[in-house]
């Protein structure tokens, strides 16, 4: 037989085999081929010339990047899956199962029976990718990074859904001083949840696994995470030793059913087809020529602070730091705002040993000539810097920024910051910061995305944006979040794209993604007039004219545009007008000694993970907490409506008034029961029934039900519910009550009362996916609680066939459950009045936290309302205020119950001065795609600030704190806040 | 020129005026199927257009005017509507949309609202918009659906199903390229020509069209090679238009598989089925639900119609919307109405009853219905049937092509690799008795 070759062309790497006819590998090769996809697979076909001149081959190309190169070059092509799938069957027969890990795909292949394959969705992000990103974010190599695993002594949750979610998680770790070590193994884990999470839906891994692909090849960590997690033994994890090169194996093995060629000829059709461009979707260049570039460069660059030299300054100066996300910024100014020292460098995972570095260099240069009277420090790592060193003050980040941008511009109305990880705008009204658009964790990591990408491709960022700089058509890449824009790169890449036409289409990429996406305008006037850019992402000349062009205005770029909130800090440092500084001076340094270690608190269920930073002379710094109880203060607790009915509903269980004879009764504790529960708990404890509330939520309790989920995108409260029935199953009920409901309450002030399609059917969902079901009587009917009398007869019909319940009983027992819940929903109300009436007596400013029923959990808002009182505001709910007003028409489709209310609470806080609203959107939740809008026009057309927290498994209230404190200040600036009150 | 004039709440109505002056545009999603909605409804003085405008002119405009977090539907069909309003093609002041409103539970019922929020940002908060419902939800004193012309339309869904049903079992087999599509283009050019005439909406003469129809297809000369026929559902929208789905119908057939989509009738039936339904879990009018009943009726009596006609060519006929509905017992209830609802599931289920195993389940990224009717009974029908094939296709604008083509192509793959099995299964029992 003829020699069989196998091409696996993937989103990184270029595999090549061949393959004898006993199936015997002849050759292999393994090589990255940066984005040359078809030049790297003709290369090494050259390099073993020698095996196969003048021989006939069957050649297959497989591979997620193959297919383009396949119909270029008419060689024919093997689905990559597929094609794993027979070198396993070929060589390591009796698996059960193969986990492959790719550069960007993630697959499970399910043997045994008919073959099931899985692949991850286009949410699911990358694997060797996302691994590559993580490890240039903590600034080691993928070996380094895999050895550092190996030596972890915990384990932090890291969001595992994608990339961009990961690295939120991950930066306030480092930021708050956590062990490379424990991240680089959390790292690995989340890679684990996330294929077990994504792939399995449903069917549960176990026999004899076989891992495959590069990142598996060559990650011990990773191997490890994933022995461990599925508790496999020696003999049921699989590694084999050319376990990267299967897809390329098995494409050989399928090549047997395709013809053959002279190899001569398969080499001519790959290298002719080197050149043939596909049809690109491109975009008009960014600067015609030098000369119009020239002119871009001499109008931004006249925005500069005056000029100040350290080395012959005389006099006061001012420290400014900015403890960014990933890079660290500091400024000296003097008293005219003149900039004496600047620096602007990587954090490289440790901002504390950068600061120290920096401040002996400023005290060193300072010598006796210059002194240091204030000093104010923002940013992610602002906790930690401050009590570091002792600053003078910490400021949120979005005041730093207005003061560094008011300073060059008064009139701003609109401050655009691009920075490494985060992006952030918001506009100034009446002098004071408004309505501010984070990015949201779906589109974040924009600058350090063109790093990473960069890198990947074999060059510096720097030189890597100018390549687009004169790009002839740049590629259109779309405005999505960055994990897409990897996909949209590959595609660009097949059809023929050069790097130039790709580093400008990433730039005009990052640029619609912030003005569509976080944004959300239409047009340059919905931002405002006079703009001002910064972070340093706008250092990036492709990136800021594309942004000019999306726009099509000019803008404002200060030339110290990276280093803006530390200017901004310096001014507020400034401006507090004293006269000796706290921070450490050149003395303490000598002595200053930093360590960090984690912890995990157990003063309360949200069992924070904390980090405890220690530094010299017994200065200790808790990070990590929600509340001051770590911090051994006594928790300080302000009124708070979602902690008044959660306590409330979870004490609706046992038997009640009832005997309890007929049984116990689960009711699964999420969703929509955070509604009902209050009707169902005195419907069935009226009936005779123990009710069982499903164990409160956790990490824990949602990877008890992981493996169920059918739809990695569906939002996190829904997830939840696959953990919650599993334990009532396991809790041993006799019956799980858990009905569909297409409707809920009408309430009268929506145009109908619907339940959004996740509540109403995620019962029948349950019952599909969730195989410990069918060891129980799992009730999901359909029931409709807002006609009375209808409803009644039907419990009725219903409890008699299923419990042989006297009709009359369960009419009764309905009766009841009006009645309760009327009570229940009575007292939310009278209980929101008296916290009102409270922060009105002691002159505190009100929140109103509007959202569902369900977002009370702790589990889903992560202790949102720890933090929100922590900060000084009472809390209270929507459900607390909605009623106090009546129906009127909306700009948009008012169908859902628990909607309705969020625009009634919008309105009637519009007519309250003392209260302001946030909301709470969970990621992925499509109706509020079009509450948010509607909240946030009744809001501004109120006159009051819109602020909405995304929140989902991610742990991480950085952001969310940002929010707030921003919320704060911004109320301080309109003379709103009657406390005034915020933590300096 | 006409005025403009608004309701109570502040709506821009659709005037008497208008209806003389302005041109409707409609957005497109099946070709056929709205050209002849479009030809019925300009038969009663409107002046009706339905929008060819496609690619990427249209995904930017509705990026560019829609919350990038609704659905990707509501943004193609947004964006085409607003991408031709600014086309320079017509005068802005003299056009009116339209668009459909379901009224149920997803977030699909928003589209119009929307569409509104971007006519706004985009400065033409003037041109007014017309919803089409059978809810009674928006009215427009220029602009009415008459039972007339709703039975009317009956007939163009219907014939529609067919041409697509008998195309779509033709097109991959034509010796020919290019024949199907003639036959195609035949039919509706006779069809809407009778329709401008008020010929061929009577269930007689459309009985007589039915033959016609096949009859054209008939005449089309095919291989008889063996095919991998995948079956198409999803979200009504992506499940349609090509430009929602990236053209996955000729994806399927360049794969060299013929597509099997259901036809629009279904959830024509299913829609209205959802309110008798209704009244049955929850109570409510009984005059409703008799009403209800009997349309349903009213409308199978034409699907029947068609389903004989098939037969009667011998073309491969889908079951009737009853068969449908039996299906999904054991695996949803009837309550189950939002966006496709149960309609979905049954229809993956009966495309499987039907011998056709490999089926792209298509969805707009993050559907909301979809997770549970969707994805969320695929394991199941992988539990009841294991060699089924059912492949989940998100949309959305960022999605890229490359990765959507190569999970279909391994479900190809593996429904080729069934195939095989299945007729080496074939063979062994046809040998078994000699041995």
């Amino acid at each position: 037989m003829d020699l069989r070759v196998g091409i696996d062309i993937g989103s990184t790497t270029v595999k090549v085999v061949v393959l004898d006819e006993t199936d015997q590998l002849l050759f292999r090769s393994y090589e990255r081929h940066y984005s040359k996809t078809r030049e790297r697979a003709a290369e090494t076909l050259r390099s073993i010339h020698d095996m196969l001149a003048g021989k006939n081959v069957h050649m297959v190309i497989t591979g997620s990047a193959g297919l383009g190169v396949s119909r270029a070059s008419g060689i024919d092509f093997v689905q990559e899956v597929y094609a794993t799938a027979a070198a396993v069957n070929t060589y390591i027969p009796g698996t059960d199962a193969v986990i492959e890990l790719g550069g960007e795909d993630a697959k499970i292949i399910f043997f045994g029976g008919a073959l099931e394959e899985r692949m991850n969705g286009s949410c699911a992000g990358g694997t060797g990718a996302f691994i590559d990103q993580m490890a240039s974010l903590l600034n080691v190599t993928i070996d380094e990074l895999d050895e550092l695993s190996l030596k972890h002594e915990k384990i932090y949750p890291i969001a595992s859904r994608c990339g961009v979610f990961a690295k939120s998680d991950i930066q306030p770790i480092l930021n708050q001083g956590g062990r490379k070590e424990d991240i680089a193994a959390s790292i690995f884990q989340a890679v684990v949840d996330q294929t077990v999470a994504g792939l399995t839906q449903g069917r549960e891994l176990k026999g004899k696994i076989v891992f495959l692909g590069g990142p598996l090849h060559f990650l011990q960590g990773l191997r490890e995470r994933f022995v461990e997690t599925l508790q496999l033994d020696a003999e049921h994890a699989v590694f084999p030793e050319d376990g990267d090169c299967f897809a390329a194996m098995g494409a050989a093995l399928c090549a047997t059913d395709y013809a053959s060629r002279p190899f001569e000829e398969c080499l001519r059709l790959l290298e002719e087809s080197v050149d043939a461009s596909g049809a690109l979707d491109v975009m008009p260049p960014l600067f015609a020529d030098q000369a119009e570039y020239d002119s871009f460069l001499a109008r931004h660059n006249s925005n500069h602070p005056p000029e100040a030299d350290l080395d012959t300054y005389v006099g006061p100066a001012w420290l400014g730091i900015d403890a960014g996300s990933t890079t660290t910024k500091m400024v000296l100014i003097d008293s005219q705002g003149g900039i004496l020292y600047n620096y602007y460098h990587s954090n490289q995972g440790n901002p504390v040993a950068i600061v120290l570095e920096q401040l002996k260099e400023i005290y060193h240069r300072c010598g006796d000539r210059v002194r240091i009277k204030g000093s104010a420090v923002t940013g992610y790592g602002e906790d930690l810097i401050k009590n570091a060193f002792q600053c003078d003050l910490g400021l949120v980040e979005t005041m730093a920024h207005y003061n560094a941008a008011a300073h060059f511009n008064p009139d701003v109305d609109f401050i655009i910051d691009i920075g490494g990880q985060d992006m952030k705008c918001f506009k100034i009204r009446n002098g004071a910061v408004d309505s501010i658009m984070l990015n949201e964790a779906c589109s974040s990591g924009c600058g350090s995305f063109i790093e990473t990408f960069a890198k990947a491709l074999g060059y510096d960022i720097a030189a890597f944006s100018k390549l687009g700089l004169f790009s002839p058509r740049p590629v259109n890449l779309g405005s999505r979040c960055t994990v897409f824009m990897n996909s949209s790169v590959k595609q660009a890449q097949k059809d023929g794209a050069s790097v130039e036409d790709i580093s400008a289409g990433l730039s005009i990429s990052i640029v619609k993604n912030a003005v569509y996406k976080v944004i959300r305008a239409a047009n340059a006037d919905d931002l405002g007039k006079n703009i001002v850019v910064q972070g340093g992402t706008f250092l990036n000349d492709a990136v800021l004219r594309a942004f000019e062009q999306e726009l099509g205005r000019n803008v404002i770029r200060p030339t110290i545009a990276g280093l803006m909130g530390a200017f901004g800090a310096a001014l507020a440092a400034k401006n507090l007008g004293l006269e000796t500084s706290d921070l450490l001076d050149e003395k303490a340094l000598e002595t200053f000694s930093h360590t960090a270690k984690p912890a995990t608190c157990g003063l309360c269920t949200n069992h924070c993970s904390l980090t405890v930073n220690t530094f010299d002379g017994g200065r200790r710094f808790i990070s990590g907490n929600r509340c001051s109880r770590p911090l051994g203060k006594e928790k300080q607790q302000l009124p708070d409506l979602m902690k008044y009915k959660y306590d409330r509903l979870r004490a609706m269980e046992g038997k009640g008034s009832g005997t309890g004879v007929r049984g116990r009764i689960g009711i699964p504790f999420g969703l929509n029961m955070y509604e009902n529960l209050p009707f169902w708990y005195t419907f069935f404890t009226h009936l005779n029934f123990e009710v069982v509330l499903s164990p409160e939520s956790s990490r824990k309790l949602y990877l008890k039900g992981q493996k169920t989920i059918p739809s990695d995108t569906v939002c996190y409260p829904a997830k939840l519910l696959h953990g919650h029935v599993e334990a009532l199953v396991e809790a041993g009920v006799d019956a799980i009550w858990y009905p569909c409901m297409s409707y809920n309450y009408d309430e009268g002030i929506g145009d109908n009362h619907y339940n959004c399609p996740v509540v109403a059917y995620y019962p029948e969902l349950l019952s599909a996916n969730v195989p410990a079901l069918k060891e129980t009587r799992f009730l999901d009917p359909y029931v409709g609680l807002w006609r009375h009398k209808d409803f009644e007869k039907r419990i009725a019909k219903l409890m008699e066939e299923e419990f042989s319940i006297p009709r009359k009983e369960s009419v009764q027992a309905a009766k009841e459950a009006y009645d309760a819940y009327d009570a229940y929903v009575h007292d939310v109300r009278t209980t929101g009045a008296r916290y009102v009436e409270e922060a009105r007596a002691q002159g505190l400013p009100i929140l109103v936290v509007v959202g569902r029923p369900y977002h009370i959990d702790p589990e889903i808002n992560h202790g949102i309302n720890d933090l929100i009182t922590g900060q000084g505001f009472v809390l209270i709910t929507e459900d607390a205020v909605a009623y106090l007003e009546g129906y009127e028409s909306r700009k948009v489709l008012n169908q859902w119950t628990f909607q309705s209310r969020m625009y009634n609470a919008a309105r009637y806080v519009c007519t309250q001065p003392d209260m302001q609203l946030v909301q709470l959107v969970s990621f992925g939740c499509g109706t509020d795609a079009i509450t948010a809008d509607e909240v946030r026009s009744i809001l501004e057309e109120g006159g009051k600030l819109y602020t909405q927290l995304k929140i989902d498994d991610i742990n991480n209230l950085g952001a969310v704190k940002i929010r707030i404190r921003s919320l704060m200040a911004a109320m301080e600036a309109r003379g709103l806040s009657a406390a005034g009150k915020r933590d300096a | 020129m006409a005025k403009l004039e608004y309701d109570k709440t502040g709506r821009l109505l659709f005037t008497k005026e208008m209806k003389k002056e302005y041109t409707i545009l409609a957005p497109q999603m099946l070709p056929d199927h709205f050209a002849m909605i479009v030809e019925i409804i300009r038969s009663y003085g409107y002046k009706v257009e339905m929008l060819e405008n496609t690619g990427r002119p249209v995904i930017d405009a509705g990026q560019k005017y829609v919350h990038n977090d609704a659905c990707y539907p509501a943004i193609l069909v947004i964006g085409q509507l607003i991408n031709a309003v600014q086309s320079g093609k017509y005068d802005p002041h003299k056009v009116a949309l339209c668009i459909t409103q379901t009224g149920g539970g997803c977030r699909a019922s928003n589209y119009i609202h929307l569409l509104r929020k971007a006519l706004e940002k985009a400065g033409l908060s003037y041109v007014p918009v017309i919803s089409l419902n059978l809810s009674g939800l928006e009215s427009n004193p220029g602009f009415q659906l008459t039972p007339g012309m709703l039975r009317k339309v009956v007939f163009a869904i219907i014939y529609g199903d067919l041409i697509m049903n008998v195309a779509n079992q033709v097109r991959p087999y034509e010796v020919n390229p290019g024949d199907a599509d003639a036959a195609v283009k035949s039919c509706m050019d006779f069809l809407l020509h009778d329709m401008a005439q008020g010929k061929g909406m009577s269930f007689k003469s459309m009985e007589e069209n039915f033959d016609r129809i096949t009859a054209a297809f008939k005449a089309v000369p095919v291989t008889g090679e063996e095919k991998v026929k995948v079956g198409i559902v999803g979200e009504i929208y992506v499940k349609y238009a090509p430009l929602g789905n990236n053209n996955l119908a000729d994806f399927l057939l360049s794969e060299g598989a013929e597509p099997v989509i259901p036809g629009l009738m279904d959830f024509i039936i299913f829609k209205v089925n959802n309110r008798s339904a209704d009244v049955d879990i929850y109570g409510g009018k009984w005059v409703k639900e008799k009403f209800c009943l009997w349309l349903e009726k009213y409308l199978m009596k034409y699907q029947h119609a068609m389903i004989d006609a098939l037969k009667r060519a011998g073309f491969r006929a889908p079951g009737d919307f009853h068969e449908l509905h039996e299906g999904i017992k054991g695996y949803l209830g009837d309550g189950n109405k939002m966006g496709e609802g149960w309609l979905l599931t049954a229809e993956m289920i009966e495309l499987i009853h039907a011998g056709i195993p490999n089926i792209v389940c298509t969805q707009p990224f993050g559907c909301l219905p979809n997770h549970i009717v969707g994805k969320g009974m695929i394991r199941r029908i992988k539990d009841d049937y294991p060699w089924s094939n059912v492949v989940a296709i998100d949309y959305d604008p960022g999605a890229t092509k490359i990765n959507q083509e190569n999970r279909i192509k391994l479900m190809l793959a593996n429904a080729r690799a069934l195939a095989k099995e299945q007729a080496e299964h074939a063979g062994e029992k046809e040998s078994a008795p000699q041995a």
